[in-house]
């Protein structure tokens, strides 16, 4: 089986359900089937073969949805990048990939003008929205250009073309943040995606009446998910852009009758800040949270605000999409732990000989299961580091590089990660990244990013710098120099300008002992945005 | 306070906090959440600002983009609820 025939089956089953809600539209799984076949076609006729990438950078809406499962039905593999992607960011990944084809939307194009010639393996894009003169600027650097529009608005071939896959092969790359400062392209099989759909909708027990509501991005997997779930199952997703208006949101669970909601802990402080008394909500049926743990006071308070749903706190990688998940029924028992492996899905925890421990010990978790990845893009070494042998001769388990111990009952307890990778809104970020573009500010001498406790972000990214002699640089122009080359929440919320960073014997800037002088720094002196 | 002087206060603090001075061509009628200038944290920022510089109190249900989400629908909100209070 491959991850499109999620929507193909669905739409078999039942053609005039409504499988996806943005804003006031609505569109059934006949609606959605046809229109991605369309474009399938086109993509095809594009060029796009089995296996090549195909890059998509679009907000959350319907015609996201069509790219994703028209790459698939082409026999491509899709990459989904967050819409506020910068152009350098983009032109690694299309060049690290080998992107054939780009699927962007016209807001898109005025942010990545250079990145047509950058891309040389490139040779066709498909725009939404946008003007005949984008068109011309696209095909200006040699490439083929089509608007994504006309290609619905033709009389084309309605059905899907035919399959050339089988499920080991790639549908997806998803990119995330890597120790290393670059991303790292996770490569995701067919029986990947379907075996971690299939154990997630199995616990959270999903039927074709549940309505899930995503305001998540689409390019971080766990929003993905909320899409291909509901489709497997032939549910209503109800695709949003945003969790900026959270009162915009809530009456979009009342109106629609959302059975599921998704959320990420950053979601949880906005709405535990808001006065909840004049919402109830007959339907919601449960509330998922992962990305990072919610703290015990969320979850407290979460139950007493939602006594009647059920509060699912998970715990995932995007490596194996989804490790654990703790039944609601153990919430209120053990309220810090994030569960026990997944249906079908095996966790352990060892020693660094890679020895199984016992309860109380702490080791690192390792990942067994149809769900774990196949490695990262072209990175061998990378991947030889996570992906090692398991029980069986020639088999691999993911080492997931967190810091792991259970209860005598094997309930999972996060302890600490492996690396210096920055949890910031539920995202990942890579100090290394950050540091990286602050090198290449003008005046910087020395730059380190940290983590710091944040009670609506989690951790809040904060630079510390040192400058050159003479250079004059304010914390507004690191701000400013950091929004135009790295995504919304990699962007420091904090800098701090410092004489000298504190060294380890061999030179090097030492994190542990920032980190140690961060906590005892007064955070009134800090600068944010805001001020 | 009249309209003329409230618009550009809001354009600045925006285009200052969120763009970091680089306006970037921001016109009155934007949607700030659709353009990437604000996310959701952006939202409570410019509500806290809006409290603070103009003695407006915002209940949650004033929180939406008819009222926030571009430089236009916040002139006309802010004016409105100064002209009520």
């Amino acid at each position: 089986m491959q991850v499109e025939e999620f929507l193909e089956r669905s739409a078999q089953q039942d053609p005039q359900k409504i499988a996806l809600i943005c804003g006031s539209a609505r569109y059934t799984y006949q609606k959605i089937e046809e229109a991605s076949n369309l474009l399938a076609h086109a993509l095809v006729s594009s060029g796009v073969r089995r296996g090549d990438r195909v890059v998509i950078i679009l907000p959350n809406s319907l015609e996201a949805v069509l790219a994703i499962f028209a790459t698939l039905k082409a026999g491509a593999v899709f990459v989904v990048l967050n819409s506020t992607t910068k152009a350098d960011k983009l032109a690694y990944i299309l060049n690290n990939c080998r992107a054939s084809a780009m699927i962007l939307g016209a807001r898109t194009m005025a942010a990545i003008s250079g990145c047509w010639t950058d891309a040389p393996h490139l040779q066709s894009a498909f725009l939404v929205g946008g003007t005949e003169a984008d068109l011309d600027l696209i095909r200006s650097a040699g490439k083929k250009a089509f608007s994504f529009d006309e290609v619905q608005r033709q009389a084309g071939n309605r059905l899907p073309p035919i399959k050339k896959c089988i499920d080991i092969d790639l549908a997806a790359l998803i990119y995330t943040s890597g120790s290393t400062g670059r991303p790292k392209g996770v490569m995701m099989t067919h029986l990947n995606m379907i075996s971690a759909a299939t154990s997630i909708t199995t616990y959270l027990e999903n039927r074709a009446d549940d309505v899930v509501i995503n305001v998540l991005p689409l390019a971080f997997d766990y929003g993905l998910y909320q899409l291909l779930m509901m489709f497997k199952v032939g549910g209503t997703l109800v695709l949003h852009d945003s969790f900026a208006y959270p009162n915009v949101v809530l009456d979009k669970i009342l109106q629609e009758g959302v059975t599921g909601f998704p959320i990420v802990p950053t979601i949880s402080a906005l709405l535990l800040q808001m006065n909840l008394s004049q919402y109830t909500f007959p339907r919601l049926r449960y509330i998922t949270n992962t990305a990072a743990s919610l703290p015990v006071e969320h979850i407290r308070k979460l139950r007493s605000l939602f006594p009647n749903v059920k509060i699912y706190s998970m715990y995932g990688l995007t490596e194996c999409k989804r490790v654990s998940y703790l039944p609601p029924d153990q919430i209120d028992n053990r309220p810090a732990s994030v569960g026990r492996g997944m249906p079908n899905e095996e966790v352990y925890v060892v020693d660094s000989e890679g020895n199984r421990v016992g309860p109380g010990v702490v080791g690192e978790l390792v990942i067994r299961g149809a769900n774990v990845m196949k490695g990262y893009w072209e990175l061998p070494e990378e991947t030889d580091r996570c992906l090692r042998p398991g029980p069986l001769p020639g088999e691999k388990v993911l080492y997931s590089g967190d810091l792991f111990r259970t209860d005598d009952e094997g309930y999972l307890y996060f302890v600490g990660r492996r690396d210096d990778i920055i949890k910031t809104r539920g995202e990942k970020v890579s100090p290394r990244e950050v540091e990286e573009v602050l090198y290449a500010l003008d005046g910087v001498a020395e730059a380190a990013v940290i983590g710091v406790p944040d009670p609506v972000l989690g951790s809040a990214v904060k630079a510390l710098l040192t400058l050159r002699p003479g250079a004059n640089i304010t914390s507004q122009d690191v701000f400013r120099h950091c929004s135009s080359r790295l995504e919304d929440f990699m962007v420091p919320k904090l800098v701090e300008f410092c004489e000298s960073l504190p060294k380890t014997e061999s030179g090097k800037v030492s994190k542990r002992a920032i980190k140690e002088r961060a906590s005892k720094f007064d955070a009134t002196q800090a600068l944010s945005p805001s001020e | 306070m009249h309209t003329t002087d409230i618009q550009p206060e809001i354009y600045n603090f925006v285009v200052e906090n969120f763009l970091f001075g680089k306006a970037d061509g921001l016109a009155a009628d934007d949607s700030l959440v659709g353009k990437g200038v604000i996310d959701s944290t952006g939202v409570l920022e410019l509500v806290s600002f809006i409290q603070e510089r103009f003695g407006i109190r915002m209940e949650d249900q004033e929180i939406i983009p008819d009222n926030l989400d571009s430089i236009r629908n916040l002139v006309t909100f802010i004016t409105r609820k100064r002209q009520q209070s």
